[in-house]
């Protein structure tokens, strides 16, 4: 057994370390995880996502408190109990629905950050790979949520993402049924997806978060000039005071605090959203009760989809369902497709800077488009040269950076 | 001796929680099926007898919608259509093959569109735009005087489903 000291004044600093390392801990986790100090406001869209994952989390179970997965009841616990009866309903159910849009949209930031800095690649694919499960998982978050208020949107909206596992001309109706629990979303598919949002869904969330913060570790944050220099040599400097001199800054309280300005600027715009302009994140279909016998006549995702359902829609059926398999998939192989031994910023490697922004403004197109209409034929056209495109830019990577010239040391 | 008890203790226990785990699976797949009361209310019968030429009444079966349409003289007789006297149906579960919307029927354009992702259907249903890969489906039908049940095959369905024309 190892040495208690029986001095020690119980709950203080040394009977806890000595029971719990706590000192230990804290040096682990804090004030030796050493961040580079060559970073910028970029660096802090991870803590950025954590703590709206908190807040989702804290609205979510306010929500639920009065939420009833029921058909019958589900449309008027959130519209008529939520919103106008329980005090500050309205706070959490808006906090939760523009919660939802905006992480996606620093989802999206710390994504094309990664990809713009060649962060994924040379000991931190695994860093990625975590990174899009967990965009995955909070697909199926959001998607599972969104069926919750029960309203047309709702409906169709599952009625139309659950037919997709039919599987085009495979026919795999028998699926899609075991999926609903019913020939059409019904109260057992409800109920499904309420408990996949409220426990299984954020289980798997908060699995997959602590993977991608282990998967730092090792090869440590990358910083603005993809430098990879010695970790431990910088550490040194920096605990003998040369603070200065050192690369690295510790993870707490140093890089945190820059975190929580950032975290600052964020959540004044956050709240902005909730209290003034919430109405973007809540679609008005959605306040007509769920309809089984009637479609709204333009069914559309939420933005944050709308660059993969562009994907879907121009195509025959199966190969649309191929397209929108492969975009999805895609995005995990960057690592992989990335050929270059560049570990470097975009406006450093050539070509790969040009493929970047194509990339984005590729994005950015099928998102507006898939917000359109699909009934023009111009619109038709733009989406399905977009989506062709889109398709292309995975082959186009591989091409450019095979041929991308290393470059030198400390260029 | 020792090594091999070992591996022994080892392989019997993981094939004894395979088993287990086998059983939890098929547990958890047979939770998530449809219940046997959705099911069973899988039933219903509809009457054709106050049908009107080239008017769409929408009915349900199984939670979706049914196009139930009586040609007019001047449309196409086709081999889908469901016969009953000298009146032929049109009898389709109104979903879009697409991905699952309700097209609408444009009753002066003869036509079904769906809003959804612009797909098209003839007056008997039959995909004629893109990105519809496939003609509205015929549930099973079984005919009784001028009455369908849906959710049973009648030997008019079974013709019409082993020429393949049912989807």
């Amino acid at each position: 057994m190892a040495h208690f000291d029986e001095n020690a004044k119980p709950f203080g600093n040394k009977w806890l370390d000595e029971r719990l390392g706590v000192n230990t801990l804290m040096k682990v986790l804090n004030t030796e995880y050493w961040i580079p100090k060559n970073i910028n406001f970029l660096w802090a869209m991870g803590m950025v996502l954590a703590a709206t994952f908190g807040i989702l989390v804290i609205s979510g179970i306010f929500l639920m408190m009065y939420y009833k997965p029921d058909t019958n009841l589900a449309f008027d616990s959130v519209n008529y109990t939520i919103m106008t009866e329980v005090g500050y309903g309205w706070l959490w159910r808006h906090i939760h629905g523009v919660g939802a849009s905006l992480v996606f949209l620093i989802i999206y930031i710390h994504m094309f950050t990664g990809i713009y800095y060649s962060s994924y690649k040379q000991g931190r694919e695994l860093i990625w790979l975590s990174g899009m499960g967990l965009f995955v998982a909070f697909s199926a978050e959001a998607f599972s949520g969104y069926m919750l208020p029960w309203g047309q949107m709702s409906y169709w909206a599952g009625m139309v993402i659950t037919e997709l596992f039919a599987g085009g001309s495979l026919e795999a109706t028998g699926l899609v049924e075991w999926i609903r629990g019913d020939y059409v979303p019904g109260d057992a598919y409800l109920t499904r997806f309420f408990m996949l949002h409220v426990l299984l869904i954020p289980l798997v969330i908060i699995g997959l978060i602590v993977l991608h913060f282990g998967t730092l570790r090792l090869p440590h944050v990358n910083n603005q000039d993809g430098e990879n220099f010695d970790y431990d040599e910088a550490a040194k400097l920096y605990k003998e005071g040369k603070v200065k001199e050192s690369k690295v800054i510790p993870f707490s309280p140093v890089f945190l605090s820059k975190d929580v300005f950032v975290m600052g600027v964020y959540f004044i715009l956050f709240f902005y959203l909730v209290f003034y302009h919430f109405n973007f994140a809540m679609d008005p279909v959605n306040f007509d009760p769920a309809n089984g016998l009637s479609t709204p006549a333009h069914i559309y995702p939420e933005w944050y989809f709308l660059w993969s359902y562009e994907i879907l829609r121009p195509f025959s059926k199966d190969f649309g369902l191929i397209a929108f398999g492969i975009a999805q998939a895609a995005l995990f192989f960057l690592p992989f497709i990335d050929r270059s031994p560049n570990v470097a910023p975009a406006h450093k490697r050539g070509l790969f800077q040009i493929w970047f922004w194509a990339l984005i403004v590729i994005m950015i197109a099928l998102t507006a488009l898939g917000k359109l209409p699909p009934t023009d034929p111009l619109y038709a056209t733009l989406g399905f040269i977009f989506a062709v495109a889109f398709l292309f830019m995975g082959p186009l990577l591989f091409v450019i950076t095979k041929f991308e010239k290393p470059l030198k040391k400390g260029a | 001796m020792e090594k091999e008890r070992r591996d022994f203790m080892g392989i019997g226990l993981g094939v004894f929680t395979a088993v287990g785990g086998v059983g939890a699976l098929y547990a958890m797949k047979r939770s998530w099926d449809p219940l046997p009361s959705v099911k069973a209310a899988g039933f219903t019968e509809i009457d054709l007898a106050g049908a009107k030429d080239n008017v769409l009444t929408v009915e349900k079966w199984r939670g979706k919608p049914i196009f139930v349409l009586k040609k007019s003289a001047d449309m196409k007789a086709d081999d889908r259509d469901i016969v009953i006297g000298k009146d032929r149906f049109h009898v389709t579960i109104g979903l879009c093959t697409h991905l699952g919307c309700i097209p609408a029927y444009k009753k002066d354009d003869k036509k079904f569109m769906c809003a959804c992702h612009g797909g098209e259907f003839d007056v008997s249903g039959n995909d004629i735009k893109a990105p519809a890969p496939s003609p509205l489906v015929i549930p099973p039908f079984k005919i009784n005087g001028t009455k369908l049940v849906l959710g049973e095959e009648g030997p008019e369905y079974q013709k019409m489903k082993d020429a393949g024309l049912t989807a």
